[in-house]
This record gives structure tokens, C-alpha cells and sequence, in this order.
């Protein structure tokens, strides 16, 4: 199940682990990634908690937890290389896995024609 | 992203918006923050061909002496900046700086001899003010007309020569910091082998009815890339190059910010010239006792940019600040991040650690020598 929010983020939810990371559009707004900060595995996030940082070369932008859970992986590779984020955001760039919580809560989420629509 | 309809166009802001060049409000004008190639690409091209920049926002200024004799001008000028005005020979330009009576900089400027009248290219922040300053101190002395109805395009990076040189062979003879009279494609430019990146290059002023035409002959040749002002402000900072407003300002002194390079020996203590600029007492008494306080350059340890306005401490945890971020970001040449700021004097030496506060966190900086790259003016 793909599902997307209004602060431009995409999880890939399996079972009870969303796979999360930033949309194409996000990626674009945002210009070429110079860092990124991942949260701890093992963390407990809320809803709508910072859980990560991304610096362009223009900004630094949060990347909001988009539901409950706790931090069961992050991609090391985007810490080693953020241009992978520019590059594929919506598959190599993913940032980190969340237990989801509350697994239903993910069927409120924009699915991606409605994420689309949003942005479009 | 909405922009207010009260911003100004420069001549190229169509040409920019035709390119692709995201538009942003600055400094009153609508200008292009990136093109579709992105900062990083842009940076990187002008530092391996060649950038073609819109800076028309920037103020163009004639100061001419109505005694006709330019010296007079020059001596007028010299009542504002700490700078050896009379000295500058016809064809050449150099830094300058207004100060305030408080020894603070009001902004800094290009100042040219142009043989009957002084050029001056100010910031487009501060031209409104600037222009008013010198028609309240020069006005007696001088006429001072803003050039209102000319472009200013920067042409910056190593292949710079190469490109311009294909419309007026006579430019790769000029020197870093000469100023020439030069026809562009038919038409009367006044061309100064300078710029903003650490690159070599020129800047060039061109009636604005002639600044699309060329423009578009630049970008026609491959090794040319347009360049927004993201990418300017990583090449500028880079250099070490100071951006008016956040490096230094009227709270800054010349010394504090680094740049007494830009006062020359006869208008230090015990020049022919010395003083007669406003804040004198106090900007060269700070030469000989040296300030409290320094503008340096700032190596942050890790991959995490350090930005503007971030806090700076002596220690890893507790302690008061000790300074402040004013310029910094990822530097795409040096690939890492970079910054300036101001650090109490007894800090500043080269090598020193300090802490800069991102997001709560204290993260290890080093004080670095400026400038982050090899600037390559063409200086003989």
C-alpha cells in the first residue's frame, strides 16, 4: 500500500512497517541534498514529530514522522550520499522504516493520485 | 510561490524567466534563485567554464565633477570611503566601503576611474541610500546620476576570457581590475574584468535595450551556463567574498570585518590623506590596536551545513556564545560546508576549535584562512 501526505512524504506500508521517505515533488522543490540527519533506530515518534533533517544547498527542511510508530531501520546510504535522495527518492533515497503503531491509521492517508492532485 | 506585484525587472528578467530560472523576491526585484540545471550544477560549471549572471539590480552610479577636473571628485568621494580615491588611474576600479560616523559600514561598493567621472556599482539593497548619501555630502562637487536605463551582466569562471574575447578580442588583454570601453555587438559597453565568484571574469554594463541580445550570444556558446543567485552566494562564500547586509553591516567596523585590505596606507595614520572619512577616529584606531572582534572563516567538522545566524560557543556544552554564524552553507567546490562569522579576536587564529548550535546540537568548527578555494583573477 503507497500512501502519501499533505507535508510530502511517501510510505510503502507492509504488514505493520511503513517504509517512508520524500516525494518526487519534495525532491525537486527542494534542489540538491548536501546532508541528511536520520532519527535513532529505536526511537518512538508521534505523529507529525521531527524525525529527520535534509539540507540543500539553498535550506534545511524537517522531515515530519507522518504516523505513531517506532524507528525499526534508516538508509545509511542517503547519509553517505543525500544525492541519492535527489536521484530516486521514491526507491533508493527511502529514509527510514516505522513499526506503524496504529496500522489503520495509514488507510487515512492521500493515496497518490489524490498526493498529485495536491501538488499538481 | 506568489510574488508581490511591486517588484522591479531588471532588462533580463523576462530572459531569465524564459530560461527557466525560478523567480524570487530580492531586494526588491524579481530575480532567478536557480535555473532548472540547480545551484550545485551552476556552482561547479562556473567554476570549471563559465557563468553568465544577471546583476542588473545592482546600482550603476556616475559621479561627475562639475569643475570638470576628476581629481575634485575623487577628493569629494574620498569624504565618504577610507579608500585612496585620487590614486585609482584612469581604466582601473577598486573596493571601497561608506562608513558611518560610528565607524559601522553603510555598504560597499566598486569605484572605477573612468578619465572624466567616477563609476561606482553599488548594492541593490542599499542604492536608494547610497545615492542619497552622496547627494547630500557630494552634491556641491559633483553631478550624481543613477544609470537607470543599463543592464549589468557578469560573465565568470575560466573560460570567461575565452567567450568574451570571441565578441572583443581586446578583453584577454585586461587585468583583473581594469576597466575598459568595450563594443559589444555594436554597441558601447563598459566592460571591468572583476566579479563575485573567485573566478576570473567580467562585469558588464550595457544599455538595457541591448542586454537580450547579449545575453542570448553568451548562453549561445556550450561553455556557457546561466546562474542564479543561489549559486552566486556559494561562490562568493567560497571566496571569502563578504555579502553586505549579513557580513558586514553599519554594527561592523572594517577591521572587525576583515577588510582593512580595502584602506589603503594614505588614508591610514599618518598618510597624506589620512582620515576625513566619517567613523575615522574610530575605524583607524581599530588598525593599530586591532579589533575585538573578527570576521573568520568557519570549517564546521562534519557534513552538516552550518547557516546563517547560528550560534557560536568555546565549549562542547554550557558557556555563554562567543560569536555568530553570518554566512554559511554547503560549499559545492570544496565539497563540504563552509561559513563565516564573527569571533571574539582572542579566538580567531586559524586551526581554532569552536561549537556552532544547528537544531539544539553543538557541532565541532574550526577556524579556517579565507578564502575556502584559490581565487584566479587574472592580476598580471
Amino acid at each position: 500500500m503507497l500512501k502519501f501526505t499533505a507535508d510530502h512524504e511517501w510510505l510503502s506500508i507492509e504488514g505493520d512497517v511503513a517504509t517512508v521517505g520524500i516525494t518526487q515533488h519534495a525532491a525537486e522543490q527542494l534542489g540538491d541534498l548536501v546532508f541528511v540527519d536520520l532519527p535513532d533506530v529505536g526511537a518512538v515518534l508521534e505523529e507529525g514529530g521531527a524525525a529527520s533533517t535534509v539540507e540543500s544547498v539553498k535550506a534545511a527542511s524537517d522531515v515530519y514522522c507522518p504516523l505513531a510508530g517506532e524507528i525499526v531501520a534508516v538508509n545509511e546510504e542517503i547519509l553517505a550520499d543525500p544525492s541519492l535522495i535527489n536521484r530516486a527518492p521514491q526507491g533508493e533515497g527511502w529514509f527510514f522504516k516505522l513499526r506503524l503503531a496504529n496500522p489503520d491509521d495509514a488507510t487515512a492517508l492521500m493515496d497518490e493520485a489524490a498526493y498529485l492532485a495536491l501538488v499538481g | 510561490m506568489t510574488l508581490p506585484d511591486d517588484l522591479r525587472q531588471t532588462p533580463l528578467t523576462a530572459f531569465n524567466i524564459a530560461h527557466g530560472g525560478k523567480m524570487v523576491p530580492f531586494a526588491g526585484y524579481e530575480m532567478p534563485v536557480q535555473f532548472p540545471d540547480g545551484v550545485l550544477k551552476e556552482h561547479l560549471h562556473c567554476r570549471a567554464a563559465a557563468g553568465l549572471f544577471d546583476v542588473s539590480h545592482m546600482g550603476q552610479v556616475i559621479l561627475r565633477p562639475k569643475s570638470g577636473r576628476l581629481e575634485d571628485a575623487a577628493l569629494a568621494l574620498e569624504r565618504l570611503v577610507p579608500v585612496d580615491v585620487l590614486g585609482l588611474k584612469p581604466g582601473r576600479q577598486r573596493y571601497g566601503l561608506f562608513t558611518a560616523q560610528d565607524g559601522g559600514i553603510l555598504d560597499d561598493l566598486m569605484i572605477a576611474n573612468r578619465d572624466d567621472h567616477l563609476f561606482l556599482v553599488v548594492n541593490a539593497a542599499c542604492k536608494a541610500e547610497d545615492i542619497a548619501h552622496l547627494r547630500t555630502h557630494l552634491g556641491d562637487e559633483c553631478d550624481i546620476e543613477e544609470l537607470t536605463d543599463r543592464a549589468l551582466i557578469a560573465l565568470q569562471g575560466p573560460q570567461a576570457e575565452a567567450v568574451l574575447s570571441t565578441l572583443a578580442p581586446e578583453v584577454a588583454d585586461m587585468r583583473f581590475m581594469e576597466v575598459a570601453d568595450v563594443v559589444l555587438l555594436g554597441s558601447p559597453a563598459i566592460v571591468a574584468r572583476a566579479g563575485y565568484t573567485g573566478e576570473d571574469g567580467y562585469e558588464i554594463s550595457v544599455p538595457a535595450d541591448r542586454a537580450v541580445a547579449l545575453a542570448e550570444a553568451f548562453l549561445a556558446d556550450t561553455r556557457v551556463l546561466l546562474v542564479g543567485l543561489g549559486a552566486r552566494d556559494s561562490l562568493r562564500l567560497e571566496s571569502g567574498l563578504c555579502l553586505y547586509g549579513h557580513d558586514i553591516d553599519t554594527a561592523t567596523t572594517p577591521a572587525q570585518g576583515a577588510i582593512e585590505w580595502a584602506i589603503q596606507k594614505v588614508r591610514r595614520s599618518g598618510g597624506a590623506r589620512a582620515g576625513g572619512f566619517p567613523g575615522a577616529d574610530i575605524i583607524l584606531a581599530e588598525l593599530e590596536t586591532g579589533a575585538p572582534r573578527r570576521r573568520v572563516g568557519l570549517r564546521p567538522e562534519g557534513r552538516a551545513p552550518i547557516r546563517e545566524g547560528a550560534v557560536l560557543f568555546a565549549d562542547e556544552a554550557g558557556g555563554e556564545p562567543v560569536g555568530r554564524v553570518t554566512s554559511g552553507g554547503f560549499g559545492p567546490s570544496v565539497n563540504a560546508p563552509v561559513a563565516m562569522g564573527y569571533v571574539p579576536a582572542s579566538l580567531s587564529a586559524a586551526d581554532t576549535a569552536l561549537f556552532a548550535e544547528v537544531r539544539g546540537k553543538r557541532h565541532p568548527v574550526f577556524i579556517s584562512p579565507l578564502p575556502f578555494i584559490t581565487q584566479r583573477y587574472k592580476r598580471s
